[in-house]
């Protein structure tokens, strides 16, 4: 959904907890005792309101841009992501291409594939469940589930996080997207800023992270404003993961993986 | 609103999609080191071209909207400040609307 809005969060699933070497014996570990149970659920809780919450963001923003209520509820249900929901919303506030606009939404999406390949040695998703698992994996739960001591922790943290998200970050797109609809247009509202605000606070722990970050986001920044006059909006913003390959091509990549 | 609708039902799928991918995929993928690098800085570079985009553009054009520029620098300076996500928002946008209310922006 965000990026790792909260920061301890962000800074504990860097933290050794789970990282791959330590799968094949926390799996080992069994099951989670009850001294331990209290934990992953708190954390997941917790993170889970703070973040949900910002699902009013989303509802309003969305519906400034044209959406309406429906459209930005069924985004939030269904795609329960929230870079990818903004990023739809944005191109059709901008008026361009849907299909520029789904392109960047779903680009955004593919981060999500790449944490559940570190999730599912921790999950251990199987048949039907897996579907209803999936859509719970997102930047939250993957940085709460993935700060756990072992995978029993690892699995409750998920749902607990998963649980709160899902049903804080619904309830309140529904109400700000009822809220701004009613409460004036949307520019006298400052609401054309949330976009571009939201997005900006979404990579900040990143731009904080280093030097190739901070380099990759200027240049895609750069990318996208150059092309913005000769493209149809949201193919600029595609093209910026250029920028992204620049930064993999000639940056190493770090030891240590981050979720 | 057809489209708008089409729009938002291929993401909703496309998102969700992904995510299964991830779960059901081989982690051998991830073993190139560039292939995770390049996985890692994707939103980086994608967010930051969407937050200029919309700073400073106006469907094709780029334009300078000072209310809206005004919010996003107060946005900077809360997240120095590392408020939370919703003060962020809330502070951003309520500093455009005062400025377009007082007629200042």
């Amino acid at each position: 959904m965000t990026e790792k809005l909260d920061p301890r969060a962000a800074r504990d699933a860097g933290q050794p907890a789970l990282r791959n070497a330590d799968l094949p014996a926390a799996q080992t570990a069994g099951r989670a005792t009850g001294r331990t149970t209290a934990r992953p659920v708190r954390d997941g809780v917790g993170l889970g309101l703070a973040v949900g919450t910002s699902g009013l963001a989303f509802g309003a923003a969305a519906v400034g841009s044209g959406l309406s209520v429906a459209q930005a509820c069924v985004l939030s249900l269904l795609a329960f992501t929230g870079a990818s929901q903004f990023a739809l919303a944005g191109a059709i506030a901008g008026g361009g291409s849907l299909a520029g606009g789904v392109a960047s939404a779903v680009l955004l999406g593919s981060r999500n594939a790449l944490y559940g390949l570190r999730l599912t040695h921790v999950l251990e998703p199987r048949g039907p469940r897996k579907l209803l698992l999936a859509q719970g994996v997102i930047d939250e739960t993957t940085a709460v589930s993935l700060a756990q001591p072992d995978a029993a922790s690892a699995r409750l943290a998920f749902r607990a996080t998963f649980a709160t998200i899902y049903v804080t970050w619904n309830l309140c797109t529904l109400l700000g997207a009822y809220g701004a609809g009613r409460l004036g247009p949307p520019q006298s509202l400052g609401l054309d800023v949330v976009g571009p605000a939201a997005f900006l606070a979404l990579i900040w722990p990143r731009l904080r992270a280093g030097r190739t970050e901070r380099a990759v986001g200027l240049l895609g920044a750069a990318v996208a404003l150059t092309a913005t006059p000769f493209l149809p909006p949201g193919v600029p913003v595609i093209l910026a993961a250029t920028a992204a390959l620049a930064g993999a091509l000639t940056a190493p990549a770090r030891a240590r993986e981050t979720p | 609103m057809t489209g708008t609708w089409e729009a938002v039902l291929v993401t909703a799928a496309g998102c969700y999609l992904l995510k299964l991918t991830g779960l059901t995929v081989p982690r051998s993928v991830l073993d190139n080191p560039r292939v995770r690098r390049f996985a890692e800085l994707v939103p980086v570079a994608l967010l930051a071209a969407l937050t200029a985009v919309q700073a400073f553009g106006a469907g094709q054009a780029l334009s300078i909207d000072p209310a809206r520029l005004a919010g996003l620098g107060v946005a900077v300076v809360a997240l120095l400040l590392r408020a939370p996500f919703l003060v962020v928002i809330v502070v951003a946008a309520g500093t455009a609307a005062g400025l377009r209310a007082l007629g200042v922006a």
